[in-house]
């Protein structure tokens, strides 16, 4: 069975949406593809009649500082991503991630646009950019005008988390919508991030907790901070009521214990069958914020 | 319709595209580069590797029409052919010096994605080549092998320097000419180039493409089938059912009870059941038309354990019951045992479904000849068994079929079973042309037949010092729907389940049962896996509560020679086991003094270490009774080189260079002037079941014996000739010496040929017999023996299982071909690595849960341990030139050894396997009352 019967290989963002609008029958937008190709092949997913390649627009390759924002274009292949030295420089749980994402040859085709649009609550680059506080710009079609080939594209930009509706379910149309990149805030002085996961060796190579910490440090006072914990509840999760209480603390055990109680009483930990119980989320996340808070704290002095 | 403008190892195509075509269908079916292999199709394996503009990608995933406007390098660009010679590039050329070739079925992407690391890093460490390597899957694991290779490539590129050949792997100890000595593999040229052809690379005209459709109900009676639709679609050729089946209904290894296809009102037994073939135009037609095809069954209660099958009033699954059977061993007098002891253990231990994983799924091509033969092309493990299992079906004599055995990506037991044969040969009979059956990954999950889940009780007696005076065993066993190999699988599980130790009183009860999933048969240590995770365990439970060192307890009971075993076999040479323990034991405290105390990390007091110790044997060869024979025919050709022949496969073990330096010893030959020919029914003789690590042995003597036959046929003639005393000709460097005057094998083929004497020689060669279980005697021929230690990191907060070194002793009688002596043991120790941490085949009510290989995980470069091999060398006088196997013992104490460790560092007890790390921190916080 054919996995798709038109393959539309646009040049702009223009034209995908357009692509997306007019095609003649289901259509979807395919970056990297190594989960769509999966579940098109394996039968998870509807079949789709067209598949609109976003890798050949240049708006949505491009990697670039823009103004005082790091720009990643939705379609940048992870590894990439995860080469990047102003990625290194600004988003450093960025790179984490990205390199933690899959194996290199998924990361030579994979992208940062494919994880988010997955929805997934715990996916290692979506978790980094939770805590980086990314804005995505999302583009569609104008309304009303979906069949004319000259229509506009409207493009708007949308909090990172406002993307997740629920786990595996995105905000985003993907029939009459595409994510083009995502904004992040470029890192100012003292200000420093970091990323680590906890996998198990058996089953599907997904984390069974992953953590990611943005944090601005004024000598021994946590100045700001972003926490933000997969899977710890349907969407990607902040640990608002933690940061909240560490902004402006001192930074030492008793606090962080405090921290780590605010995390735990606001994180919606669940069981995973054959993957991780609550309980065992629960037991190990303080490790792992420990861990990485700590690696920012140093980085961020 | 668009065109797809690309350029493949330089050269510009400019193809029409075609919708739902990926890169890898591209490559392999359009320009007929088949050396990108397809392995999963899930971006999990890494086999379809290939380089788009430079960069390593997965082609199965990666859609043809973003390949426009891109370069592309697959394997075949690699190499460069200058004239007749092919000039390698130097990491083809360090992959085959570092034995890193095995199967040969992954080398394609390893050597690609290796290629792409080395362009932007010239000089990467073992960090770097893990990182690059993550997700390139090789099952044969010779993982330390391919890191090696890199490294020598690498400084070979920088330099200018020729690849450096490996210096770490020690030749045998007995010394001959050839035999013990390292050289490369005969067809290891063509598997880093690209050039070799595995059975899913063959085209033939006309050839038509089936697919089986599965029950995928674990038990009912089939009701209802109909065809109807899928008869309809435009491409179908043909559709069978049971009914179209000409002969005999079942197939089978030893028992047929394995239906070919279930007919109406007939039980499903597993979800791998066959209920119809279809052989179409295309493989996406032949997958329509058998999804159209509707089915209906009356469901049944699903038997999904071992234990269940043998209640009281559950249903029966065959109509002699679901018990298989009940394997007894009994040796002296257990109660009398007991009462002697001073100490008792009894503890009950699990292990899992686990799967082979081989990177190549299965496939067969079935090819109608016009004088009414059928030739089957597969990857078999037992070329002669297809011959009969097919010829049963078909209702024919078995000289009507040849089945032309096909290079094999990886077997480990897992093809010794039919899958796909006998359904080509009924639609390439129906149809009158050539069929193709190929396994897409899931449904090599889901049909073919996994190593037994068990459940293990074992009770142990022993003197306060640590002396073992008696051991009762009982196991369960989970044959799933059919017999397969379940007898012999369990009954070996049984008669190794008390250890490789002296004991006086034995006794062990098996029930190999019958359950609704799919079928348990041979995987790589055939039962003896799992029956050694039990009684190390327990091994390392007895050194506690007797307070005696774990090695210094497993040194005093060790078989010796003289020892008798618990089925009544007195040992009267080659038991290397006291040396191999002795060994590992010395190279391990060469690491680290108190290698058993838990070691906590300095910077990180979560992580702890320590080393944990087992010990095991495993039989050579089939045993028990079973005649033992392999066949080979040596034979001299006109320019003065040889062919040696035999059925045995060749499925990445090594036996193709095992036969080639047996026969270049034994005739006096460079390695190259002998080529190998394996698994032609019509032209090779019968080598038997590549099974029980019997090759090396068995068709290792059947190749030697040919061989020094035809020598003595060449002494006698050249006797004559010259007239002289056979002991006065002499055979050496490549030539026969009478009488002052050298003769070329050329002029010696002239000579013979001349007076009409054939320079060929057929040999059956028959292992020593062997007594059936119960009966006393020499149930088997030869044992080898290994010890590992296994050095480990857990994480105590997490349960977080690294595995750091392990070490390894095999006494293998001895080494014919270290170099691929070292590929066993590292892959060995790998796959029980596996074993242990990461592989668990899922049924969930008798559905099959891991049903892609992303949910079944099997270990890659990043858990790979750093391996020390050590070769032990007790000679066996029956083996050719001493030898014994090894493809089993160098992967069955890996695992206890890690859970054993794992004991050593945190103090809890494996019961069950694969480790659960959430149960190891959930023991730990619980006993340190932390919520």
């Amino acid at each position: 069975m054919n996995l798709w019967q038109e393959y539309k290989r646009p040049t702009s963002v223009a034209e995908a949406v357009q692509d997306l609008a007019s095609a003649a029958g289901p259509a979807l937008p395919i970056a990297g593809g190594t989960d769509l190709m999966l579940d098109l092949r394996q039968g998870n997913h509807p079949p789709v009649h067209t598949l609109i390649d976003l890798t050949f627009i240049p708006e949505m390759s491009a990697l670039e500082l823009r103004g005082d924002e790091l720009y990643v274009g939705a379609a940048v292949p992870v590894n990439q991503v995860a080469l990047d030295p102003m990625v290194g420089t600004h988003a450093q749980a960025l790179t984490e991630a990205a390199n933690l994402i899959a194996g290199p040859q998924v990361r030579n085709t994979a992208t940062l646009g494919g994880n988010v649009a997955h929805a997934l609550p715990a996916a290692d680059g979506t978790i980094a950019l939770t805590a980086l506080d990314a804005v995505a710009e999302v583009a569609s079609a104008l309304s009303g005008v979906e069949q004319s080939r000259s229509a506009g594209v409207e493009t708007r930009r949308m909090p990172f988390t406002s993307l997740f509706l629920g786990p595996g379910k995105s905000a985003i149309d993907k029939t009459r919508e595409i994510i083009v990149g995502f904004y992040l805030p470029t890192a100012g002085p003292h200000q420093a991030s970091c990323f680590k996961r906890i996998m198990r060796p058996q089953g599907v190579a997904l984390p069974i907790l992953n953590c990611a910490v943005w944090l601005e440090r004024d000598g021994d006072l946590v100045k700001d901070i972003h926490i933000a914990v997969g899977p710890g509840g349907s969407t990607p999760f902040r640990a608002t009521e933690a940061e909240s209480f560490l902004r402006g603390q001192p930074f030492h055990d008793e606090t962080f214990a405090r921290a780590l109680d605010c995390l735990l009483d606001q994180a919606k930990f669940r069981t995973s069958a054959r993957r991780a119980s609550a309980d065992y989320r629960r037991h190990i996340v303080g490790g792992l914020l420990r861990d990485v808070f700590d690696t920012a704290w140093k980085r961020a002095e | 319709m668009s065109t797809i403008n690309l350029s493949v190892n330089g050269k510009q195509y400019s193809l029409e595209s075609i919708p739902g075509e990926t890169l890898s269908t591209l490559l392999r079916e359009r320009l007929r580069l088949t050396g990108t292999k397809i392995g999963c199709e899930e971006a999990e394996c890494g086999a379809c590797t290939v380089l788009v503009d430079g960069q390593p990608m997965m082609s199965c995933v990666y859609p043809a029409e973003r390949a426009d406007g891109k370069a592309i390098v697959t394997i075949e660009g690699l190499a460069q052919r200058v004239h007749e010679e092919m000039k390698l590039h130097p990491l083809q050329e360090a992959f085959i010096e570092h034995g890193a070739v095995q199967c040969g079925f992954c080398i394609p992407g390893q050597i690609l994605t290796a290629y792409a690391l080395l362009k932007r890093n010239p000089n990467p460490d073992s960090a770097d080549i893990r990182f690059a390597l993550k997700d390139t899957l090789c099952r044969c694991a010779g993982y330390p092998s391919i890191e090696n290779a890199i490294i020598a490539a690498a400084q070979a590129l920088r330099t200018g320097e020729p690849v450096q050949k490996p210096t770490h792997i020690p030749d045998s100890i007995h010394e001959h000419k050839t035999v013990g000595h390292k050289f490369l593999r005969p067809e290891a040229v063509e598997k880093v180039t690209g050039e070799a052809i595995y059975t899913d690379d063959l085209k033939f005209d006309g050839m038509l493409y089936a697919k089986a459709k599965r029950a995928m109900i674990p038990h009912g009676f089939l009701k209802k089938l109909d065809i109807s639709k899928a008869k309809a679609l435009p491409g179908v050729v043909a559709i069978l059912t049971a009914e179209d089946i000409p002969a005999e209904k079942n197939h089978g290894l030893v028992i047929f009870d394995w239906p070919v296809m279930v007919g109406i009102n007939e039980r499903v037994r597993y979800v791998g059941d066959a209920i119809t073939i279809v052989a179409a135009e295309t493989q996406d037609i032949a997958e329509q038309a058998s999804a159209l095809i509707e089915a209906e069954f009356d469901l049944q209660t699903v038997i999904t354990n071992p234990v269940q099958a043998r209640q009281e009033g559950v249903p029966q699954i065959h109509a002699n019951g679901n018990l298989l059977k009940h394997i007894k061993v009994r040796k002296g007098d257990i109660d009398a045992g007991f009462a002697s002891a001073d100490v008792i253990l009894e503890h009950t231990f699990h292990t899992p479904t686990t799967d082979h994983a081989f990177i190549e799924p299965e496939c067969s091509i079935g090819v109608p000849l016009p004088d009414g033969r059928m030739e089957i092309y597969v990857g078999s493990q037992i070329p002669y068994q297809d011959r009969t299992q097919v010829a049963r079906v078909m209702g024919w004599p078995e000289e009507r079929v040849r089945v032309v055995g096909q290079l094999m990506g990886g077997g480990f037991g897992g093809k010794e079973d039919v899958m796909g044969q006998i359904h080509v040969a009924m639609l390439a009979n129906v149809t009158q042309r050539p069929v193709k059956l190929l396994f897409d990954r899931h449904e090599s999950l889901l049909v073919h037949p996994k190593r037994h889940a068990t459940q293990i009780r074992v009770k142990l007696g022993a003197k306060k010092d640590g002396r073992i005076v008696a051991m009762e065993t009982e196991l369960y066993g989970d044959t799933g729907a059919y017999a397969s190999l379940g007898e012999k699988v369990m009954t070996r599980a049984t008669t190794h389940s008390a250890g490789p130790y002296d004991i006086e009183h034995v006794r062990a009860d098996c029930y190999a049962m019958y359950t609704n999933n799919p079928p348990a048969g041979a995987f790589r240590g055939f039962g003896v896996t799992q029956s050694a995770f039990a009684v190390e365990s327990m091994m390392d439970m007895l050194a506690d509560t007797v307070g005696v060192d774990r090695v210094e307890l497993r040194r005093m009971n060790a078989l010796h020679v003289g020892s008798v075993t618990n089925t009544g076999q007195v040992l009267n040479e080659s038991v290397g086991l006291t040396e191999c323990i002795d060994r590992v034991d010395a190279e391990m405290r060469k690491h680290t003094a108190n290698p058993f105390a838990p070691r906590v990390d300095s910077a990180n007091p979560n992580l702890v270490r320590a080393w944990g110790f087992a010990s095991a044997y495993k039989n050579t060869g089939l045993g028990g009774g079973a005649p033992d024979i392999s066949g080979a025919d040596v034979e001299l050709y006109e320019d003065g080189t040889f062919q040696v022949r035999s059925s045995a496969a060749e499925l990445g073990q090594g036996l193709v260079t095992v036969m080639r330096l047996t026969v270049a010893e034994e005739m006096a030959v460079a390695p190259d002037k002998v080529r190998v020919l394996v698994m032609d029914t019509d032209l090779t003789p019968n080598g038997g079941p590549t099974t029980a690590s019997r090759q090396t042995f068995v068709t290792g003597n059947a190749s030697r014996y040919a061989a020094k036959t035809l020598r003595d046929h060449i002494t006698a003639t050249m006797a004559e000739k010259f007239d002289v005393r056979p002991e006065q000709i002499r055979y050496e460097d490549g030539v026969v010496h009478v009488n002052g005057h050298s003769m070329t094998y050329a002029e010696i083929y002239k000579e013979m040929t001349s007076i009409g004497q054939q320079p060929k020689v057929r040999y059956e060669y028959e292992a020593p017999k062997t007594m059936p279980l119960g009966e006393g005697g020499d149930m088997h021929f030869a044992f080898s023996f290994g010890v590992q230690a296994a050095e480990v990191e857990v994480n105590k907060l997490t349960g977080e299982v690294r595995v750091l070194k392990v070490i390894s002793a095999n006494d293998v009688g001895m080494a014919v071909n270290p170099l691929g002596l070292q590929g066993q043991i590292e892959g060995g120790v790998m796959m029980g690595l596996g074993n242990c941490l990461t592989e668990e085949f899922i049924m969930d009510n008798g559905n099959v849960v891991t049903d892609h290989l992303a949910r079944y995980r099997v270990p890659g470069i990043m858990l790979t341990p750093e391996i020390t091999s050590i070769i032990v060398e007790h000679p066996i006088s029956s083996g050719p030139y001493g030898a014994k196997g090894v493809g089993e013992i160098c992967s069955i104490p890996t695992t206890p050894a890690i859970t054993n460790a794992i004991y050593n560092a945190v103090g809890v007890r494996i019961f069950k396997t694969p480790v659960d790390q959430e149960m190891i921190a959930r023991e730990l916080w619980e006993r340190e009352g932390v919520k």
